[in-house]
């Protein structure tokens, strides 16, 4: 019994243990999702995030921790992004012919990301730190970090909302995109992609792969339309309004 | 597989190159995006292996947010300050912006969307 204590306290420390929970938590959230037909409310990201949570809570396991073993799986999210530029060679031809609708499309949406969330954060009270941590929520983690650190918010808590959205987006989505009758695969991934980044990527691939391209190209356009736009609109609105 | 993945660190570590010497405003991966998307264009198809090698990559991308999605045990405290307004507007403010970008799209669209 000794020897098995002393082995988990060895094994618990190493990589291996958080690699393994976060392979494994996955599998158990998408085997629930795939069980019941895909229930959007059960989102694997979403299911694997809270088992890994709760397992870290009552193991007393800081995040820094778990990080040393799950850093193998997040390193893989460069790759799986530079991988999205096979679909959307695949599709480029859908692509051209509406470059104009998507870049017109695109720009709105950005604007309608940016400026929805500051003003309903504004209106219902949150600090500068929070508007400045929810404006670039749409957007890839990497460039929201950014984007956040530059207009003054928490680099760490974007990084939290960024997923959040995403997976929100994910789960929701198709749904409201339903409600409004859009059954375009094009504009159901641009739609996607351009609120929900990575994770309504991840989500359209599995459902079309035209929808999948266009989300993948959407991702990478809406980071740069933010990245460019956020600052100037976050000056403007600094100069009339106390954040 | 090997030489394909090989490919796209290449491709992603010259799009860390890129960003860090111009001081571009995105992410290093989606330059190297759109470096093998080039790379794609130039040879005029996709090789079979590297089709393989990247829907591996795609199809588990999925798995890859969990790390990051699991930071949330960081801020519990702050989430919890700013729940209303934070929640509200990530609620209304994503579904607006699906609403919004793809009923353009839509409209916008109808023009091409023969085949």
């Amino acid at each position: 019994m000794d020897n098995l204590s002393e082995t988990w306290v060895y094994l618990s420390a190493t990589p291996l243990f958080h690699l393994t929970l976060t392979l494994a938590a996955f599998q158990v959230a998408n085997w629930a999702f795939e069980k019941t037909g895909r229930n959007p409310l059960l989102n694997p990201v979403l299911g694997a995030v809270l088992l890994i949570v709760a397992v870290l809570l009552l193991t007393g396991t800081d995040y820094g921790t778990y990080f040393e073993g799950a850093q193998f799986v997040h390193f893989l999210l460069g790759p799986a992004t530079v991988a999205l530029a096979v679909p959307l060679y695949r599709h480029w031809h859908h692509v051209r012919r509406s470059a104009m609708a998507i870049v017109v499309s695109l720009i709105s949406g950005s604007l309608t990301a940016i400026l929805s969330a500051i003003a309903i954060t504004w209106v219902l009270g949150g600090s500068g730190k929070v508007l400045a941590s929810v404006a670039p929520k749409s957007v890839t983690a990497p460039v929201a970090m950014a984007i956040a650190e530059e207009l003054g918010g928490l680099p760490s808590l974007t990084a939290v909302l960024v997923i959040i959205t995403g997976i929100f987006g994910a789960m929701f989505g198709p749904a409201v995109l339903n409600m409004v009758g859009v059954k375009d695969w094009r504009a159901r991934g641009l739609a996607i992609g351009t609120a929900s980044h990575g994770i309504g990527t991840a989500r359209a691939l599995q459902v079309n792969e035209t929808a999948g391209a266009f989300a993948g190209l959407a991702m990478g356009l809406n980071a740069l339309a933010t990245a460019l736009l956020l600052p100037i609109i976050w000056n403007v609105l600094s100069t009339f309004f106390e954040f | 597989m090997l030489p394909f993945l090989t490919l796209i660190l290449v491709c992603q570590l010259a799009g860390e190159l890129v960003v860090g010497a111009l001081a571009l405003p995105i992410p290093g991966p989606v330059v190297g995006m759109l470096l093998l998307f080039v790379i794609l264009m130039i040879r005029g198809d996709v090789p079979a292996q590297l089709e393989q090698t990247a829907s591996g990559l795609l199809r588990s991308m999925s798995l890859l947010f969990v790390p990051a999605g699991t930071g949330v045990i960081l801020h519990f405290q702050l989430l919890g300050e700013a729940l209303l307004p934070v929640g509200v507007a990530l609620i209304i403010s994503t579904l607006a912006t699906i609403v919004v970008t793809a009923l353009l799209m839509h409209w916008l669209g109808k023009k091409t969307s023969d085949g």
